[in-house]
This record gives C-alpha cells, structure tokens and sequence, in this order.
C-alpha cells in the first residue's frame, strides 16, 4: 500500500513527489509519454538559471532529483484507476495493479479529444469517454473506439462482452497489438461523426462509411481529464476543479499543474504540486 | 422530504403528474461517478424541501424509462417540468449549476 501515487513526472508532480517524500511518505510516481517540459526548447523566465535552461534538460534533472530523494519513479502508463469498498484507491497500469491512500494527478494538460466534426456535439449522446460507465448503454449494439494506444485497448476490452462489435478506430495511426480476436481494427482517418439526434456513423476520408451505437474516445496515453470522467470528479471545459488546497471533490485525490489549467506556467505548476503534497501529507496524517 | 425512488410504476404519478420542478438523477450502484454525485443530489433534495421533488432512478431496474429519454452515460440529471424535460446534465455536475436551473 503506497500512501501517495502520483500520476505525471513534470513540474507539478516531481514537487508533489519531493515533499511527500521529505515527510517520510511511501511514494510513487508513474509517468508515461511526452511532458510539455520536455518540448520547451529554451526556458528563460523560470527562477535561478542565469542563462535559462532546455525543457528537456530540467525535466531530466526533476526526475533524477526526485529519484535521488528516494522517491520510486516507474514508466508506466496508469489506465484506470478505481475506488474499493474501504475508500482505497487502486491504481491500474499496463503492467500491475497499486493500493493507495491518496492520489495526485499531475498529468499535463493533454486533452486528448480529438479534432473530428461531431465529437463535441455527440457527447452523452452517443460519445463517451468512458467504456466502464457507459457501456451499459451499448448491450448488443455496434461500438468504436477511437485510439491507438494501450489506454484504448484497455477500453475496447471493457466493450467486448457488452456490445454486438467493437472497432477500434486508430484515424490514420499504427494498429495497436491486440489479444482479444473478436475486436477488429480500422486505421482509415476519420473524417466525423454523423447522427441525427445521436451517434449514427462514422465517416471516413474515403467517403466510406459504417454504422455505429457508440463512439469512445480514449486517445493516446489516458489524460487527467479521462481519470476524472471514470471517478467522477468535477471537470470545468475540460480541466480537474480543484480548490485553493489543490483538492478535487474527490477526497484523497488532488490535482496540480497543467491538467488543473490556468497558466501552463512552471512556476505554477511548482507550487500547485507543492500544495497537493502538502496537503496529501495532512490528509494521510489525520486520516491513520 | 427526502429523496423518491422513482421506478416505472410511479414515474407517471410522481415525475409526470407532478406540480412544478422535478429533479431527477438516473444513476446505476456499479456507477462510480454516480456515486460521487449522489450525495449532491442528497444536498439539493434537502434545501429545497418542499419546493421541488427530488428523485433517483435506478437505470439497471428501470431501462426502458432511461431509453425513453435518451439516458446514454450516467450519471445523468434532468429537470422535468410539466410532464417534460427542460433541462439535462451529463455527468457530475455542479451543485450550483444544478440549484440555478431550478430557481
């Protein structure tokens, strides 16, 4: 039983891991993918480097720090993550499976909704972001699933005992390896989603179409936001509702950074995961 | 008052028939979400007692009226009002958000 996992390695989550861990907590970090750190080419307005530093260089350098502390650093991609009856929370990566007391979402500011005409409109009717909450509705009916990744695999899994079909949709991008046969595979670009009064069909660039119940989007590796929609925390235009204690409505679980919005600043992203921390180290304390 | 169950048998009664705003919350006990959202729902049916009705259907017991009114994702929250929907929220929402609609 870990006391904090921290989802994300970049700014907001290296701070949350370095105070967590400096008040002798049991601490995880996974992180999977790109961080926004790490494209910032040059970094000037950030406090102490006389001649600034590369994105890439202060996330490597974070990561060693909170490495250096003490704190388990794992590259694994969280793709679910759930509540027990006791109020615990377990945390489901592509490889294992992690108990934990609190749980801090520093995940980036990744939406991972893809630009295709229709998805916004078709949302609750017929456009879901999650395959465990809604696939009740699809028993028996065509699905797809739009992504390519294992966050989508993991998603089309949940479907395949429930729905008629399920397809996942890469729109242009490399087939994922799947083990599960009865799930087929479409990599043609997507070009929208067309339904009357809901989700109807699917169309592609090659003017083809095929008819569908359902569309889950689960794009690239599972973002804040998509944690937040399976859970039920609060979202705002996409961005985790968080107090001024970096407290979701969630007890136990907090966000800081980017996935949180405001300024995709360091700066911000700093204090946010130092407050999360702080406050996750309170919570643990008072909660024994 | 506190919160109704609302089932197919008492839907007409109580939801269509009813007098003024209805707050309704089509939910599932497997339904993390859901369970977040439900102390909310909780909350309104007590402050405004007496003013407006507050219910809860179970969609895995009542799955007709969920796909008579279209009920895709939950949880989902709709205000009914003269025998109609006015007003849906999909997923958790806002307390406040909620308290606006039925003013």
């Amino acid at each position: 039983m870990y006391d904090v996992i921290i989802i994300g390695a970049g700014p907001a989550g290296v701070s949350a891991a370095l105070y967590t861990k400096r008040a002798n907590l049991n601490v995880l970090m996974l992180y999977k993918g790109e961080s926004a750190l790490e494209k910032a080419e040059h970094i000037e307005n950030y406090y102490g480097f006389e001649n600034g530093i590369s994105g890439k260089d202060l996330y490597i350098t974070g990561m060693k720090q909170a490495k250096n502390l003490g704190v388990e650093v794992k590259e694994e991609e969280a793709i679910n993550i759930k509540i027990d009856e006791n109020n615990r929370y377990i945390v489901i990566t592509e490889k294992e499976m992690y108990n934990t007391k609190t749980i801090i979402l520093a995940t980036g500011n990744k939406k991972n909704i893809p630009k295709i005409e229709g998805i916004r409109e078709f949302e609750g009717r017929g456009v879901s972001y999650c395959a465990i909450c809604d696939g009740f509705f699809y028993k028996n009916k065509d699905v797809v699933v739009i992504g390519n990744g294992k966050y989508a695999v993991s998603e089309a899994n949940e479907l395949v005992n429930i729905a008629k079909s399920v397809t996942i949709l890469t729109d242009g991008k490399e087939a994922p390896e799947i083990k599960e046969n009865s799930i087929k595979i479409d990599t043609r670009k997507i070009r929208r989603i067309i339904g009357d009064n809901k989700v109807e069909e699917v169309e592609f660039n090659d003017n083809d179409k095929i008819e569908t119940s359902g569309v889950f989007v689960a794009v690239g590796v599972a973002s804040g936001n998509d944690f937040a929609k399976k859970l039920g925390i609060i979202t705002k235009d996409n961005n985790i509702v968080v107090n001024e204690k970096m407290e979701t409505n969630i007890p136990g679980i907090y966000a800081c950074g980017d996935c949180v919005g405001k300024l995709l600043q360091i700066s911000k992203s700093v204090y946010e995961g130092t407050e999360a921390g702080l406050q996750a180290i309170q919570y643990i304390r008072s909660n024994k | 008052m506190s919160v109704l169950k609302i089932e197919e048998e008492n839907f007409e009664k109580e939801v269509l028939k009813a007098d003024g705003k209805v707050l309704l919350d089509f939910y599932a006990d497997w339904c993390m979400p859901c369970k977040m959202m439900s102390p909310t729902i909780d909350e309104i049916a007590e402050e405004l007692q007496g003013k407006v009705k507050v219910g809860k259907i179970n969609i895995d017991n009542n799955q007709d009226l969920a796909m008579k009114y279209d009920v895709m994702s939950i949880p989902t929250i709709m205000i009914f009002e003269n025998g109609n929907p006015i007003k849906t929220f999909i997923g958790v929402t806002e307390k406040q958000k909620i308290l606006d609609q039925l003013k």
